[in-house]
């Protein structure tokens, strides 16, 4: 019988207490941006407190390369969102303490989500995320628009978590146990792959993270719910609770339904293709640049499913490439709409952007970064992350299906290059209110850590990969 | 004793009811208790399992799905209170600032 070895939750328990102690120190701290900073300093301890041996906690949590790998993108995204948040929020007039004990819990939920290995802890991981998320979206409590994303996103997500609850409930039923790599033994050794219970319970768990991930046709509440919520709070939730759908999505997928790849890798096949299809194609056609990049967030949701089709080492490690990169131009591109985002300035249609390059021509060059990037463009980290999971494709044989996604990233080219040319090549009818910019020196450490890693993960990208790789020999 | 397949098919129904409130009503407490109606019937079938095979692991998760149920009222509520106040009305139909 194993035992209980705290040292490997030790990050978790760093963050929970962190995430307590900001609920009580909101009482006495009357400026926040010292609890912001008191929870960066927490997040930096968890950092440290991983356990590289590896290890599990009575079976039912394991660290190991993958969630290694995950959890580095979580505190990457949690300590971004913080430092975005700091002025954002006090601009918004909404600067509350909860706010980042709740980054903090959501991030905990993702963390134990991604090392669980029962489904119960898959569960409560789950819903610890969804739950703080789901406050974070309405927390500006006097904005109409605030409010409705937290409402959509709560209503899809009690109802996606039903549906998995269900799925998992009938999984126990047909298995008579909850730990996931039990399950595809047992389902591989008594030949159930074709039984009806399991086949609804897969279905059940594909749609259900098909919420989680936005995939189509699954995706109508991201629209909404991203352009609703305050923007840091939709950096964090384009790139957190999407990673950890992904990742518990992979794991289950790979650990408990091995033997049924063939059924589940036709239906994500086709989830993938509708979702970048939808996805670019909607995209097109928005004004808000807010809300066109939560449509291209639902397209690069499809280019991720897309690795999980060959069921290969490879396409896992294209996933796990992809969306570390993805954090970076992601969270890069919404922290220059909330640069550009003052009291009395929404700053966040494309008619904002006209003329950008020649009133802040700085944050133009850097905006033009993260669009070149979020298509795809060679020196950028993006076109690495594209590269990874399409070879991945076209060594498993599935061509085409590399083809169809190439083919779709030249068409999101037009909707992000659209952003560039409103800022290098059109000129406002009115004059663009001098209203400044809301800079603050937490925002511009964000941006450039973003700016930074984009490109140099784009150019040097060897060493991601290199050390993504000797993770995997070494846990 | 009563079969397996009873408590499977009572759980099945009970869900398919409330994900068809669920789909169907506009008013956001009736959408919140369809879907605990949904949790309702994971409950049934999980206790229903576990007590056809003898293992304990399904009625402890229905503790936790019930403890996580209540957390996700209250914050369902707190909502729907925070929504009445920006909108003066609970139906889905009418909360609707943004399109495209």
């Amino acid at each position: 019988m194993q035992g209980l070895d705290f040292s490997v939750i030790a990050p978790e328990l760093i963050l929970l207490a962190v995430g307590m102690l900001m609920l009580l120190l909101e009482l006495v701290i009357k400026r926040k941006e010292y609890i912001a900073v008191l929870t960066l300093i927490g997040v930096l301890a968890a950092f440290f407190a991983f356990n590289i041996r590896g290890g599990d906690f009575a079976g039912l949590f394991v660290f190991d390369a993958y969630s290694y790998v995950f959890k580095v993108i979580f505190l990457i995204n949690l300590s971004l969102t913080i430092l975005l948040s700091i002025n954002y929020m006090k601009v918004k007039g909404s600067s509350f303490g909860e706010y980042y004990s709740l980054l903090v819990f959501s991030t905990v939920g993702m963390m134990l989500m991604v090392s669980a290995t029962n489904l119960l802890i898959i569960y409560l991981g789950l819903e610890l995320m969804a739950l703080s998320t789901y406050i974070l979206a309405g927390s500006i409590r006097h904005d109409k628009c605030s409010t409705e994303a937290a409402l959509k996103y709560f209503l899809m997500g009690a109802f996606s978590t039903a549906i998995i609850l269900y799925g998992m409930s009938l999984l126990y039923g047909t298995t008579g146990t909850m730990d996931i790599g039990k399950i595809g033994a047992y389902i591989h050794y008594n030949g159930l792959a074709g039984n009806p219970l399991l086949l609804i319970s897969m279905v059940l768990f594909i749609v259900s993270f098909g919420f989680k991930v936005a995939a189509v046709p699954f995706h109508m509440w991201a629209p909404d719910v991203y352009e609703g919520a305050p923007t840091s709070v939709t950096a964090f939730m384009s790139v957190g609770p999407k990673a950890a759908g992904f990742a518990v999505f992979v794991k289950v997928m790979l650990t408990a339904f091995p033997s049924m790849v063939d059924n589940w890798s036709a239906i994500v096949t086709g989830l993938a293709i509708l979702t970048m299809l939808v996805g670019n194609l909607v995209a097109l056609a928005q004004s808000s640049i807010k809300r066109m990049l939560a449509y291209s967030s639902i397209a690069h949701a499809g280019y991720v499913l897309l690795g999980l089709v060959p069921a290969s080492d490879e396409g896992v490690l294209g996933i796990m490439t992809y969306l570390f990169i993805y954090m970076f131009m992601n969270i890069g591109a919404f922290s220059v709409l909330i640069l550009l985002t003052t009291q009395d300035y929404k700053g966040d249609t494309l008619k904002d952007l006209e003329g950008l390059a020649k009133t802040h021509p700085f944050i133009a060059v850097i905006m033009l970064v993260f669009m070149f990037s979020l298509t795809g463009i060679p020196p950028t980290g993006g076109f690495i992350g594209k590269f990874s999971i399409f070879m991945s494709l076209i060594h498993a044989q599935h061509q085409w299906l590399a083809m169809i996604a190439i083919l779709f990233s030249a068409i999101s080219a037009f909707y992000y290059l659209r952003v560039v040319m409103y800022m290098y090549m059109r000129q406002p009818e009115v004059a663009r209110p001098d209203t400044g910019i809301s800079d603050s020196f937490a925002l511009r450490l964000a941006m450039s850590i973003s700016l930074v890693m984009t490109l140099m993960l784009g150019i040097m990208p060897q060493r991601l990969i290199d050390s993504m790789r000797h993770l995997f020999r070494f846990i | 004793m009563v079969p397996l397949n009873w408590y499977i098919w009572l759980s099945g129904v009970m869900f398919c009811i409330g994900m068809f409130g669920y789909l169907t009503r506009r008013n956001i407490i009736i959408m919140l208790l369809s879907v605990e109606i949904m949790f309702n019937a994971v409950n049934i079938s999980l206790v229903a399992f576990s007590h056809y095979l003898e293992d304990l692991t399904g009625q402890i998760m229905v503790f936790m799905v019930i403890a996580v149920a209540a957390a996700e009222a209250a914050i369902g509520l707190a909502l729907v209170i925070l929504l009445y106040r920006n909108y003066e009305t609970i139906s889905i139909d009418e909360v609707s600032e943004m399109k495209g």
